[in-house]
């Protein structure tokens, strides 16, 4: 079967590849407009966490014989705690000052973390299996649609609507948006606000963490994973716009999307795709499609 | 109350101190390849040359580019391509490569204007990575081996570079003026007005310059500067490869020149030379070198912001 | 036979207070204490301090020196939160509504920090338009509404002293003398509260004492019925 003049088998499977990066990149995103929302920092760190998560779970299993399951838990908790460690202790001492310092900070953090991997394991990818009750799956006749896949990008919207509902619905999430407006009144009403801004960073981390124990078994756990991953969420952070938690999620499944197309039908310009939408993005729209501050 | 300082002639003796220290600089260059390795000495001048253009952006206009290592990269495989395919000479394989990097300066330098601070930051760093990819996949850019046995060739067709003596009175040539520039720029009314906009940029929007006119001129000279270090990088190892535009690259200048010292005229020549240093000795940990860098940004960010000449110049008084 | 009168301790107790923002000197060592119970109005011009002085009390002015203590207990330099923890409810000059929230999401934001604090309702008694727009969207609020909003906030929190800053400012005068009604109406349910003020025809029938402020420092100090006496001083300074 054919649609557009390719065999639906490599339409179908390259959408499922977009959707799933796209679930990638929306986690991702979601994670940097959250600690940048509160923060007003950008977390160059952020690769490097979703890295250190696949590698938490990886050495989980190998080191200490726990799962896939356990990792999804563990990895961000871990991950998310030192993360949470380096804001208490270094990142928020650079608050009052131009925070372009605080953006090198963070990716000083990062180059530390990608060199201690990298020493350790080279530049190759360590593989991670798959969890067994997720292995297979079906054939619906235009595709083979693996079970894993449906499990990642299932969990990627359940974790998005869960942080955009907590953020939105929930007192926690008026702390947070309150905090992000005038943090000091916030501080004058009672509120632990340097606590919070503790917390976000390490929730962001945390959210960078499972995005990686998820992204384990399907790319390998290597070094690099988090790098040129996180420069493409930064072009969709920059064409969804940093002041809406829904807009980071759309814009991340929506260019997922949008370059597993590419991918079918121009594939020389699929690694380049979502910088050329940023560049048209920046043209007509500077604050982003959903960007709501400037 | 923010006043904005507008020092448009700097006393004598401030200038008087500068220029000696200028001056110390140069005699350095001229005379170290007596007794340092020169090819070594024309390594730290290419990336001291890198840090100084990467400077003028961050330390004088405050705008923090993560993509530098593009213009680096381009104009060097724009000057790879011009003397080896073209038969170019030398120095008009170098404006060639100086061109191609300004015009990129200028083409992304529109888009990345239009926002500030961070998101500049974000902005030319994704800028970069898609040049990287194109440089990757182009079909003249001979991919992950890159162009390799550049020709050094004749200078103005007459004094072969291949020649030691040659080649390092060429590179410390673009050394110097490019260093020179940098100074004059920073000094020249234009500079002053680069200044005001970093300190106060709705002071100045009111005062009725140019702020986005500006801050382009001074991306476009910066692009343009660092194209003719990666140019003269070129020359020197006679390769252009794909870690010149690596995002890697844009760290390594940004690192240089936070430890020399940001917005300082020679922080960034310093920086340079402690990098080059600490990889070549350092070499052979490897990875562990990224981890060391990481560590000197942390530390660098934290407690020593001004880096080491920015720190130096605050003792004695005097900006350097 | 002497009477032995025994003044009970400030509730709020400021000694040789200094603030600075930087390099800037904003207060120069002022005094002033706060009886529970009372309303106290801080007059002055603008450029005063006064603001200062209750971001100082507040916690939210960086380099403070000098002496504030809070039913006996000494709270310079503390953390914001904690200040609010012991009791003390801010409404500032700018009124800080939350654009993101929602009006009530707004009225219920700061956490209740004591006992005694009024409950949604008897707040939605004192402010009825406030009820009626609970689900606007917090800057949709006219001036009025945000001032009502601000001052109402503070009051669920069970905190029983409240400083307020230039509450009239700007208002409508039928919005102004609905809020001089809340005063009065907190006064008698026996809060605290120090208002800073430009407005003295608003302050005057509200406030049990005054205090006049001028350069960082109090240079004036007196009782209600000592006001009628004053006013030609008060001119002086202020101006008016």
């Amino acid at each position: 079967m054919e649609v557009f003049g390719v065999p639906s088998q490599a339409l179908f499977g390259q959408l499922l590849i977009g959707l799933i990066n796209g679930s990638f990149y929306a986690l991702l995103s979601l994670g940097l407009a959250i600690i940048f929302g509160l923060l007003r920092i950008i977390n160059f760190a952020h690769g490097a966490q979703y890295m250190f998560g696949a590698f938490v779970a990886y050495l989980l299993l190998n080191k200490a014989g726990i799962g896939y399951w356990w990792a999804l838990l563990l990895a961000p908790l871990g991950v998310g705690a030192v993360g949470a460690a380096a804001e208490r202790f270094m990142i928020s001492r650079l608050y009052r000052i131009d925070h372009l310092y605080s953006l090198m900070l963070t990716f000083g953090l990062g180059l530390i973390v990608q060199g201690v991997f990298l020493s350790e394991y080279g530049s190759s990818g360590q593989p991670y299996p798959m969890p067994t009750q997720l292995a297979g799956g079906h054939n619906l006749g235009f595709m083979f649609l693996p079970n894993y896949r449906v499990w990642v990008i299932g969990l990627s919207i359940a974790v998005c609507l869960s942080a955009w509902f907590l953020i939105e619905r929930t007192r926690l999430g008026g702390y947070l948006r309150a905090a992000t407006e005038n943090p000091t009144l916030v501080q004058a009403f009672g509120i632990n606000v340097p606590r919070l801004l503790t917390l976000t960073y390490g929730a962001g981390a945390g959210l960078a963490a499972l995005a990686g124990v998820m992204a384990a078994p399907i790319y390998q756990v290597g070094p690099l994973m988090g790098t040129e991953m996180i420069i493409v969420v930064f072009a969709v952070v920059v064409i969804g716009g940093m002041g809406s938690i829904m807009g980071s999620i759309l814009a991340g499944f929506g260019l997922g999307v949008v370059e597993g197309l590419t991918k079918v039908f121009y594939p020389e310009a699929a690694s380049t795709v979502v910088f050329m939408m940023m560049a048209l993005v920046i043209l007509v729209r500077p604050n982003g499609l959903f960007g709501t501050r400037s | 109350m923010n006043t904005m300082t507008l020092r448009l002639a700097k006393p004598l003796t401030l200038r008087r101190i500068q220029a000696a220290a200028f001056a110390a600089m140069i005699a350095f260059f001229a005379i170290a390849p007596l007794f340092i390795y020169p090819v070594y000495l024309m390594k730290v001048m290419c990336f001291a040359l890198f840090a100084c253009a990467f400077n003028l952006l961050i330390g004088f206009c405050g705008l923090l580019s993560f993509g530098h290592a593009m213009f680096f990269g381009v104009a060097g495989y724009a000057t790879a391509h011009a003397a080896k395919v073209w038969g170019l000479t030398p120095e008009l394989a170098v404006l060639f490569g100086m061109a191609c990097a300004g015009a990129l300066g200028f083409g992304t330098g529109l888009l990345a204007i239009r926002r500030q601070g961070i998101y500049f930051a974000m902005i030319t760093l994704a800028l970069a990575q898609m040049v990287y990819f194109f440089v990757l996949q182009a079909p003249f850019t001979g991919g992950e081996n890159g162009l390799q046995a550049v020709p050094r060739g004749r200078l103005f067709g007459l004094v072969d570079l291949n020649q030691p003596a040659a080649l390092y009175a060429f590179v410390f040539a673009i050394f110097v003026a490019g260093f020179f520039a940098v100074w004059r720029i920073v000094h020249s009314p234009f500079g002053q007005v680069l200044k005001a906009i970093r300190e106060n940029e709705p002071r100045a929007i009111s005062l009725g310059y140019e702020v986005n006119r500006h801050k382009l001129l001074a991306f476009v000279l910066s692009a343009t500067l660092a194209g003719a270090a990666g140019s003269a990088k070129v020359l020197v190892f006679q390769l252009a490869a794909l870690p010149d535009a690596h995002w890697s690259m844009s760290g390594e200048v940004v690192l240089m020149t936070l430890l020399g010292g940001l917005g300082t005229l020679l922080g960034p020549v310093v920086g340079a030379a402690v990098i080059v240093m600490m990889h070549n000795y350092l070499a052979h940990l490897d990875a562990w070198v990224m981890t060391i860098q990481g560590v000197i940004f942390a530390v660098c960010v934290l407690a020593f912001r001004r880096g080491l000449i920015g720190e130096f110049s605050h003792r004695i008084g005097r900006p350097l | 036979m002497t009477e032995v009168r025994v003044a009970a301790p400030p509730m709020l107790d400021v000694l040789g207070l200094k603030a600075f923002y930087g390099e800037s000197h904003v207060l120069h060592g002022v005094d002033f204490q706060v009886r529970q119970g009372e309303v106290v109005t801080v007059l002055g011009r603008n450029g005063a301090g006064r603001t200062t002085l209750l971001k100082s009390i507040m916690g939210l002015v960086g380099r403070v020196s000098g002496s504030v203590r809070l039913n006996g207990a000494e709270i310079i330099g503390m953390a914001p939160h904690h200040v609010a923890h012991r009791g003390v409810g801010y409404c500032p000059e700018e009124r800080g509504i939350f654009a993101s929230l929602s009006c009530e999401e707004n009225l219920l934001l700061p956490p209740v920090i004591g006992a005694g604090g009024m409950r949604i309702a008897e707040i939605y008694e004192l402010f009825p338009n406030l009820k009626e727009r609970r689900t606007s969207p917090g800057t949709r609020l006219s001036g009025g509404e945000q001032q009502m909003l601000a001052l109402a906030r503070i009051l669920r929190t069970g905190a029983r002293l409240l400083l307020l800053d230039e509450i009239s400012e700007g208002l409508a005068p039928v919005i102004v003398k609905a809020i001089a009604r809340v005063i009065r109406t907190l006064r008698a349910k026996g809060f605290t509260v120090v208002m800073v003020e430009q407005n003295f025809r608003f302050a005057a029938p509200l406030a049990d004492r005054f205090y006049v402020m001028e350069g960082g420092r109090m240079v004036e100090q007196f009782a209600a019925h000592e006001l009628v006496a004053r006013m030609d001083m008060l001119h002086a300074h202020l101006g008016v």
